[in-house]
């Protein structure tokens, strides 16, 4: 089938849907590409590049899949041949119109933002790979913007304090904002309503300031949830604090199919220090910063710059598109199995069902929702199994003090009432075993195979009543003990030879 | 002083000698000498005890069965011992646990002739005369009863082990009151036999007990066979002790009180790395428990080529190999021995870690790598190597299922939660070697292998230890193609 690699119609577009390397895997997927002339251009990838990979340089339109960035423009999907499939960014929980206009035509529509997050969808998940480039250049366009230093410095000419950066929400953007934040060497805070980041957050060299809420949970989705208006106080008063004290703030605060949430408002943004930095990575979706403008860089009253770019992975275009184009091919790797160049969509695949949002024509807008945590499920029929066994509660202290006193004295009555020459054995007996314990206790565990073939071989000391019983009184004793002897005698030897063998075999480096 | 203080003396000797035996064991490098200590005490005990029966009068028909007896067991434990697999070590140490209680069946039955069958007798009169005529018939009860359930149960023990029978618990429907019942039957009886010594008694308490012991072990699933031999070595010590009793042979009493404590204190060990008490042990049935339908989507798992582990592993600093009861079933120690040798010649750290009821047998991992020639200073315990994960890059897991379960440590509903587990998933890759998707013995899904840093390395262990040794000499070129 022909894969056709479509040159971006959104204007200020710098990534391309397929790189020559790419190109080159889809190729070894059985797949013919196409490349229209120039898609590459604003990401460095010539022409040339793509026609040596082995991609035909021509009109990707007519294909019978076609691979975008942003969604095809009017123009483009008016062009497309009955019964295409279409592949792009397409934000179908944002995008209502495109979604029914998409629904009128004879085509297939696959929306790669709408990859459901779970772990082996990862590798198709457009949203990770772009928010790891996004939350890098943030911090790059923070940093041009920032007229200091992000490191602090012992100079000649004085001392020079390292930037203060706090970012909001740790999820891939902001983990990558954190990282790319601290490798400059500023001071990295982070907040996240989901407390389980706080490790992947000092991972990163980030210190994660809490939002003590006792509600908190992970949304079946893997976002954030909605929060209660008591967090929400708490949540407002942390971020006044860091507002007066930190000099770059980055928010990536999204929730999937809504505005983003409001953060930062403008009376925080006021008590800023002029010349701080706010990047609204969130500015496309409405923004965490009131001000902000999508697209824009704006100047406040009190000399404070809110970046509210929305298209920061397309300022690092080759990498994007790099990136991008790799979750193309691993989404047509999961629909041509049998690499022969053949899709096969399978609506049960929960990963195709949940971004396919238009099928022959057909709505299949929004899907059922996909269920990332194992957790909940999974509770329901542990706690089934575990009934079954109420033996396992522990007694309680009392009880145990009680059990083991009565057996004490009931083995003091016994020995009491026992005659005096038992008692003889019976003292033996009780030393020996706890010498015995007390010296089993110390032996090293790689060597408890050995253990237990020697106490074998030693447990045939039962051979002693055996040999004293052979040869007297009646023939059935005597043969009795003669298969006893046999026995034990097997097991005396057996046992030390094959405890020797074993321990032969030990050998230090 | 006469032969007889001078073998009580020797008992005494032979005694201390089996403690300093299993003293010796505690550290490697005097594990030998303390063999020998064992083997030391043996013989003094054994040549003690034949000039006491040589000087009580032996008869000669009694004296050449004698002789008969010991080179023909020689003769049969010896050539065991020598040509015994490591892998089969659980079978034989299940086998010679056998032997130890049916010889102790056979001293209690003997025990009875000579004394309850012969109430005129010259050692009856003597017992009487002590006032232990009553405690001698409880010895022999408890003895015989104590011999034959470890000997049906080591019996059932060998058969699952060797595979000849199914692992698969048996569900008898009331099976511990089936355990219970026979208990309450063998007290009855022992308080009738104190009484009343008839022969049908014993008899019936023998088959009794055979019953129990069989049931026992064949209810108990073959993951939890550590504990099984372990426990029945703690029976074969008390069914020595018992002898011991009945013998009034100080003796017979400490090596079965030292084996008996023994055997103990392991199934105590096993017990806690599996967080199970003795008692659920024993009632068996866990994997049963713990199969509801799980249709829980743990997501996808990844599968890797012996070529890409092979690159993973040149380009490691260090590497555990976590080994379970799948690389003895696999025969692949002598593979991972070799693979071992090859990442150390390249400078790569490699290290194992041992969980306390991998494989079959207490210390069964320890002793088949030993057996390959694995040095034992790099083979650890999962105590001492759990904090060493994070800083690992590779993670082998061959043949090991639930002692590596992140479920474990994580999820308190899973049936294995809190068992101690080895936390091979901190470690920033994790190769699992495994036959198919199956679960482990427990029965739990394993969400190691859906870990985002686990990939799967499907087919026979051994085989697949071969690739990866084949694949990795050319590595080095490999690796440096694959990166450009």
């Amino acid at each position: 089938m022909l894969v056709g690699v479509l040159k971006e119609a959104t204007v200020g577009e710098t990534r391309v849907a397929a790189t020559p390397a790419t190109v080159a895997q889809l190729l070894k997927l059985g797949y013919d590409v196409v490349v229209e002339p120039g898609a590459g251009a604003a990401a460095s990838f010539t022409d040339e590049a793509y026609a040596e990979a082995g991609a035909a340089i021509g009109e990707a339109v007519r294909a019978d899949i076609v691979l975008g960035v942003n969604a095809p423009s009017e123009r483009q999907l008016d062009a497309l041949s009955p019964g295409a499939t279409v592949i792009s960014l397409l934000s179908p929980a944002l995008n209502k119109d495109l979604v029914d206009d998409l629904a009128k035509r004879p085509i297939t529509a696959l929306a790669m933002d709408a990859v459901p997050r779970i772990s082996r969808a990862q590798s198709l998940d457009v949203l990770s790979s772009m928010a790891n480039i996004a939350g890098y250049r943030a911090i790059v366009e923070a940093a041009h913007a920032f007229g200091r230093f992000f490191t602090g410095q012992v100079t000649a000419a004085g001392k020079v304090p390292p930037a203060k950066v706090l970012v909001v929400g740790a999820g891939v953007a902001g983990l990558a904002a954190i990282g790319a934040a601290g490798s400059l060497g500023a001071v990295v805070r982070a907040t996240d309503p989901r407390p389980e980041v706080a490790d992947q957050v000092k991972s990163l060299g980030g210190e994660y300031l809490s939002i003590e809420a006792p509600e908190v949970e992970v949304s079946a989705t893997g976002y954030a949830k909605e929060m209660s208006d008591d967090y929400k106080a708490r949540e407002r008063q942390l971020y006044e604090d860091q507002c007066r004290d930190v000099d770059i703030i980055v928010t990536t605060a999204l929730i999937p199919g809504k505005p983003a949430p409001r953060i930062i408002t403008a009376d925080m943004v006021a008590s800023m220090r002029p010349g701080s930095v706010i990047v609204d990575m969130a500015a496309a979706n409405g923004g965490n910063v009131e001000g902000t403008v999508a697209g824009e860089a704006v100047t406040t009253d009190n000399g404070v710059t809110i970046l509210g770019y929305t298209d920061l992975a397309g300022r690092l275009p080759t990498q994007s598109s790099q990136l991008y184009g790799t979750n193309l091919v691993n989404l047509m790797k999961l629909v041509t199995p049998a690499k022969d160049g053949t899709p096969v969509f399978d609506l049960d695949d929960v990963v195709i069902r949940s971004m396919t949002v238009v099928r022959e024509g057909e709505l299949l807008w929004p899907p059922p929702p996909a269920q990332v945590s194992a957790s909940p499920a999974q509770a329901a029929p542990a706690k089934a199994a575990a009934e079954p066994e109420p033996e396992k509660k522990k007694l309680s202290a009392p009880a145990r003090i009680g059990l083991i006193a009565l057996a004490g004295a009931l083995l003091f009555l016994l020995v009491a009432a026992s005659p005096p020459a038992l008692q003889g054995h019976l003292t033996v007996f009780a030393l020996a075993v706890v010498v015995g314990f007390y010296v089993i206790g110390h032996v090293h565990h790689a060597l408890h195979t050995p253990l237990m073939s020697v106490t074998n071989a030693i447990s045939g000391i039962i051979v002693v009543g055996a040999l004293l019983q052979v040869g007297h009184g009646n023939a059935a004793i005597t043969w009795l003990s003669f298969a006893a002897i046999l026995l034990a005698s097997i097991n005396i030897f057996g046992g030390f030879a094959v405890t020797r063998r074993m321990l032969s075999m030990f050998s230090r480096s | 002083m006469n032969l007889e203080t001078i073998a009580q003396a020797a008992y005494i000797v032979a005694a201390l000698l089996f403690i300093m035996a299993l003293a010796g064991l505690s550290r490697h490098e005097t594990a030998k000498t303390g063999n020998g200590f064992g083997i030391a005490g043996m013989v003094v005990a054994l040549a003690a005890t034949i000039a006491l029966a040589v000087e009580r009068e032996i008869s000669v028909l009694g004296v050449v069965l004698l002789v008969v007896a010991m080179i023909a067991g020689a003769a049969v434990g010896l050539q065991r011992a020598r040509v015994v697999q490591m892998t089969g070590m659980p079978e034989l140490i299940a086998l010679l646990h056998s032997f130890v209680g049916l010889a102790a069946v056979l001293v209690g039955w003997n025990g009875y002739q000579q004394v309850e069958a012969d109430p005129g007798g010259a050692e009856a009169r003597t017992l009487d005369a002590l006032g232990l005529g009553g405690i001698h018939s409880a010895e022999v009860f408890i003895g015989v009863f104590i011999g034959a359930v470890t000997f049906t149960g080591s019996i059932v023990a060998f058969l699952k082990l060797s595979a000849r029978i199914s692992s698969a618990p048996l569900m008898l429907p009331g099976k511990n009151f089936l355990n219970l019942g026979a208990l309450v039957v063998f007290v009855a009886l022992t308080v009738w036999f104190v009484t009343d010594p008839q022969l049908w008694l014993l008899i019936v308490v023998t088959l009794v007990a055979l019953a129990l012991g069989w049931h026992l072990v064949a209810s108990i699933g073959g993951g939890d066979m550590p504990v099984v031999v372990s426990m029945l070595n703690s029976y074969s010590g008390w069914a020595a002790a018992a002898s011991g009793f009945l013998l009034e042979n100080n003796l017979l009493i400490i090596t079965g009180a030292l084996v008996g404590s023994s055997g103990a204190y392991l199934s105590y060990i096993m017990c806690k790395a599996m967080n199970r008490s003795f008692i659920s042990v024993i009632a068996g049935g866990f994997g049963l428990e713990a199969g509801p339908a799980d249709d829980t989507d743990y997501g996808e798992h990844r599968e890797i080529n012996a070529d890409g582990v092979a690159e993973l592993l040149a380009d490691a600093s260090s590497v555990i190999i976590t080994p379970g009861y799948g690389m003895a079933v696999a025969q692949a120690q002598h593979g991972v021995a070799e693979l071992t040798r090859k990442l150390r010649e390249r400078g790569v750290e490699v290290r194992f870690g041992i969980h306390p009821v991998a494989g079959r047998l207490p210390g069964h991992m320890n002793v088949l790598l030993a057996e390959a020639k694995v040095p034992y200073d790099i083979v650890l315990e999962m105590d001492e190597i759990n904090d060493d994960f994070a800083d690992t890059d590779v993670v082998l897991v061959i043949g090991a299922n639930d002692t590596v379960n992140p479920a474990a440590a994580e999820d308190p509903g899973s049936p294995i939660a809190g068992m101690p587990v080895l936390t091979v998933w901190e470690a920033k890759n994790v190769i699992v070697f495994k036959r198919s998707m199956s679960s482990g013995y427990a029965g739990v899904q394993n969400p190691l292998f859906f870990r985002e840093n686990t990939a799967m390395l499907f087919g026979d262990a051994k085989e697949r230890v071969e690739d990866l040794i084949r694949a990795l000499p050319a590595t080095s070129t490999a690796h440096a193609a694959a990166s450009a």
